[in-house]
Order: C-alpha cells, then sequence, then structure tokens
C-alpha cells in the first residue's frame, strides 16, 4: 500500500505492480477524464500533470508515482468556474468527439506554464504530442493561442 | 502483461546489487520499459526503479571544458540547460525533435539512447519471424517492408535501425558513456555501445548483464553544430534519416568534422572517411563536400524499398554540414 496526492486530495492504494498511472486513475480512483487512447505512448489522451509536469499517464508506472502530486482535468474547475483553457476550447469549439480533449487541455496548461505558446507555430510543435482523430487542429491552436494570451504568455 | 515485483533502489550500489539477479530490468523514465512489457518484448522477473537516484541526476562542468549530464537528467532538463543550449547545439536539437514534450518530460538521457528499434515486425502485437524477438526465427523485414531500414551494417539477419536522436548527437560529439557495475564500471566510446547485428541480432548494445549507464561526457563544447532530422510529419516522428554534425572551423576553413548519421543503421552511424576528407575544405565548397561524402556512402547497400534513403542521407549530411556552419550559439 502506499499514497499520493491527486488533485489535491491523498489517496491511499493497494495495487498490483503491473497498474500504471492511467489505470490507477481510471480503475482505482474513478477518475475517467484522462482517456486511454492507444496506450503505448502515442496520442497524448491520458496526459496529466505530474509534480507539475505534463506526462503520458499511460507511461508510468504507479507504483513509482509514491508519494507524487498528480493533476487530472477533473482538479482544473477551481469553485465551479472553469480553468481559462477549459473555457478557450468551450470558445473555440476545439473539439468535436471530446476523447482527445481532456489531454489536450491538460497539455496546453502546461504548455502555457512552459512558455511556449508564443506563436502559432510554436504551439503546433508544442502540442504535437496530442493527436485529434477528428482534425480539430485549427480550432484546438486558436484556443490554446487565446488562452496563452490570456494568461499574458 | 507478465507479473513482476517491483522494488526501488536506495542508491546506485544497491541497483547494482539487485541488477545482478537474473531477469531484473530496471525502471527509469519507463517510457521504453512499458511498452516492452506490453509487447511482451521482455518479461523481467522483476523491475527495479531507480528513477529516484539523485546521485544520477544533475549537470556539471568537467575540468577539461566538458560537460558530465547525469544518466537520469530528463531529456527536457538536459535540452533546456544554458551549457547544453549555448555550448551544444546538436544535442539540444536533437532531444527537442524527439518524442513529444510529454515524452520527454519522462524519457531520461540514459535511457534513451537504449530504446529499441521501431521496426514494424519487431514491435507487432502478434509476434513474427524476428532474430531480436526470437534469435534464429528469420528476420521477416529482409523481403518485406523495409522502406524505413538499414543502408549501412545491416545483415541478412537484421536490417533494423537504432530510432534514438540523442545517440546521434552524442556520437557526433564523441561522448562517453560512464557506466557502474557490480564488477566494476568502464567508460564506453558513444560509437561502441551499440552492436551491428551480424549473426547476433539480439544483442543490440555492449553493456553487460546488470550494468547501469550513470552518466554521459561530452567533451569540449561545439558551437558550430547542427541535427537535422528528415521525418514524414513536421514533429513527433522518427526519423526517416538525421544528420549530427560538429565543425571545428578556422575562418572559412573545416579544421574538423564530426558526422553522424541517425536512421540508417543499428547504430548511430559516424562518416569517418568523409571527416578526413573534409579536413582543410573550405565550408562553402559544396563541390568538395559532395565528394567528401560520396567517400563514405561508397558502403551504403539499399534494400528492396530504401534505396531512396542514400541520396535523401547524403543530402541530409551535406544540409547539415552548412546548418553547423551557419550555427550562432
Amino acid at each position: 500500500m502506499f499514497a499520493l496526492q491527486v488533485n489535491g486530495r491523498r489517496c491511499e492504494v493497494r495495487i498490483d505492480a503491473r497498474t500504471t498511472l492511467l489505470d490507477l486513475l481510471r480503475e482505482h480512483l474513478g477518475l475517467t477524464g484522462a482517456k486511454k487512447g492507444c496506450n503505448f505512448g502515442e496520442c497524448g489522451a491520458c496526459t496529466v500533470h505530474l509534480n507539475g509536469r505534463r506526462v503520458n499517464a499511460c507511461m508510468v508506472l504507479a507504483a513509482s508515482a509514491e508519494g507524487a502530486k498528480v493533476t487530472t482535468i477533473e482538479g482544473l474547475a477551481k469553485e465551479g468556474r472553469l480553468h481559462p483553457v477549459q473555457q478557450a476550447f468551450i470558445d473555440c469549439d476545439a473539439f468535436q468527439c471530446g476523447f482527445c480533449t481532456p489531454g489536450q487541455v491538460m497539455s496546453a496548461t502546461a504548455l502555457i506554464g512552459e512558455g511556449h505558446g508564443g506563436s502559432e507555430a510554436e504551439i503546433r510543435e508544442w502540442m504535437s504530442g496530442n493527436l485529434c482523430r477528428c482534425a480539430s487542429y485549427p480550432q484546438i491552436v486558436a484556443a490554446v493561442e487565446a488562452a496563452a494570451r490570456g494568461s499574458g504568455d | 502483461m507478465q507479473t513482476f515485483g517491483y522494488g526501488r533502489a536506495a542508491n546506485v550500489h544497491q541497483a547494482l546489487a539487485e541488477g545482478m539477479a537474473a531477469d531484473t530490468a530496471f525502471l527509469a523514465g519507463g517510457t521504453e520499459l512499458l511498452n516492452w512489457l506490453r509487447l511482451g518484448i521482455t518479461a523481467p522477473a522483476r523491475v527495479i526503479d531507480i528513477s529516484r537516484l539523485k546521485e544520477l541526476e544533475g549537470i556539471e562542468r568537467l575540468p577539461n571544458g566538458g560537460l558530465r549530464i547525469g544518466a537520469l537528467m530528463r531529456l527536457s532538463d538536459v535540452a533546456q540547460n544554458a551549457d547544453v543550449a549555448r555550448g551544444y547545439l546538436v544535442l539540444a536539437q536533437a532531444i527537442l525533435k524527439s518524442a513529444s514534450a510529454q515524452l520527454r518530460n519522462l524519457a531520461t538521457i540514459g535511457g534513451n539512447p537504449l530504446q529499441k528499434t521501431r521496426c514494424a515486425y519487431f514491435r507487432a502485437a502478434d509476434v513474427l519471424p524476428c532474430n531480436k524477438r526470437q534469435p534464429g526465427s528469420g528476420c521477416t523485414a529482409l523481403h518485406g517492408l523495409n522502406d524505413r531500414h538499414a543502408i549501412f551494417g545491416w545483415s541478412e539477419g537484421c536490417v533494423a535501425t537504432q530510432p534514438s536522436d540523442p545517440a546521434v548527437a552524442l556520437s557526433a560529439l564523441d561522448a562517453v558513456y560512464v557506466t557502474e557495475h557490480r564488477d566494476g564500471g568502464r567508460r564506453i566510446e558513444a560509437e561502441d555501445l551499440h552492436r551491428l547485428p551480424g549473426k547476433t541480432p539480439h544483442l543490440e548494445t555492449t553493456l553487460r548483464e546488470g550494468e547501469l549507464i550513470v552518466g554521459i561526457e561530452i567533451p569540449e563544447a561545439a558551437p558550430h553544430s547542427a541535427y537535422l532530422k528528415i521525418r514524414e510529419r513536421e514533429s513527433y516522428e522518427y526519423a526517416t534519416v538525421s544528420a549530427a554534425v560538429a565543425l571545428d572551423l578556422e575562418g572559412d576553413r573545416i579544421a574538423r568534422a564530426r558526422i553522424a548519421l541517425g536512421s540508417v543503421a543499428a547504430r548511430p552511424w559516424r562518416l569517418r572517411e568523409a571527416e578526413r576528407a573534409l579536413a582543410g575544405a573550405a565550408v562553402h565548397d559544396s563541390t568538395v563536400i559532395r565528394e567528401a561524402l560520396a567517400v563514405s556512402f561508397a558502403e551504403a547497400r539499399a534494400l528492396t524499398h530504401n534505396a531512396y534513403k542514400i541520396p535523401l542521407a547524403k543530402a541530409a549530411a551535406a544540409r547539415a554540414i552548412r546548418l553547423a556552419a551557419e550555427a550562432r550559439p
């Protein structure tokens, strides 16, 4: 048994050694926002923040995250108010089916913090780890650009 | 995924002791190991997590002007390090053209060069004949779809390429992998880390059982250097071919050229003969550069579908030489 912090809450878990952080979140903690797209680190649908940095949750062995601070899409909204990136995705119509959206949003919030939201080309490069099968890329870039501008990046 | 035991090493000494037990895998960034486990490429009885070993972190300047990079430094942190970004452009560029931002936050500089080939037959979910997966079973790629495969150093037994971008830059920089082992560590020249397939394609590196890369040393700064990655997508894609170049310039003349190609062989492929031919050449003399490169390409051998990679790799090398000459750190 070990503990980690998810969205500000301490969680004690008992898991099989093979469990990934993604499976821990989805199957054990009921946080199904992070999606299992490819389960090979190729699509970015499972992107979460691990100790403040964006990572593919399917590529992290849960046991290795003991004591870590994890933020998922469920932890972004504060006091009922959407995170500015979430709002920008709605304003820019930046999704169709929505399956990749939690990963896109988690990646975008990290990108803005990293200071990579300076131009369309830069956003495209630094969002390239998040695939969208509906190909909403122009709207996603617009949303990230709008959110980055709003944050003063 | 086969079950395994998980343990965390408290220090390098303990990791080395644990690493001597049969069927043990080290876990650092995890971005390769987890996929190997899923595909059954490896099925260790025990996974020893080394990802928290502080001794293997940090980037320090060496007294001789070089850098020592701790093996557990995440790719994103290496690329952002001021000394790397300023003095070793080729390495910073190779890292930033690798994988995605998310994966670079996990993957380590010591683990990345140990990633395995992206040959689709090797990574097939349903196991196909592959001398890496099952020694003696044959090579499906030799007469299959091999447009992404090797043009140098391949054998009838395996035509796969090494996909790491940073490894190519480290080869051009004459980096040294520093290892530890319960029976003693050593220093491995970048070019000697990976093996060519020959008759034993399943033996991919020269590391011994239980041997751990603890750091990477790179000699004096290479301000005139560049990494050119040719790929089918603009971003987040493995190289079709890549070229890492580091030049020592005296005015407009090349005093020393170091050139390594990626995704053309089972290891980063240094163009030693071309490098010798380029010593003293004018950096803008495209004829001399073309002729020098041609010498090294005499031993290139195409497969059924990848003849295009020979002129592509040659052109990439020539362009990377120009980019390195123009680099202004």
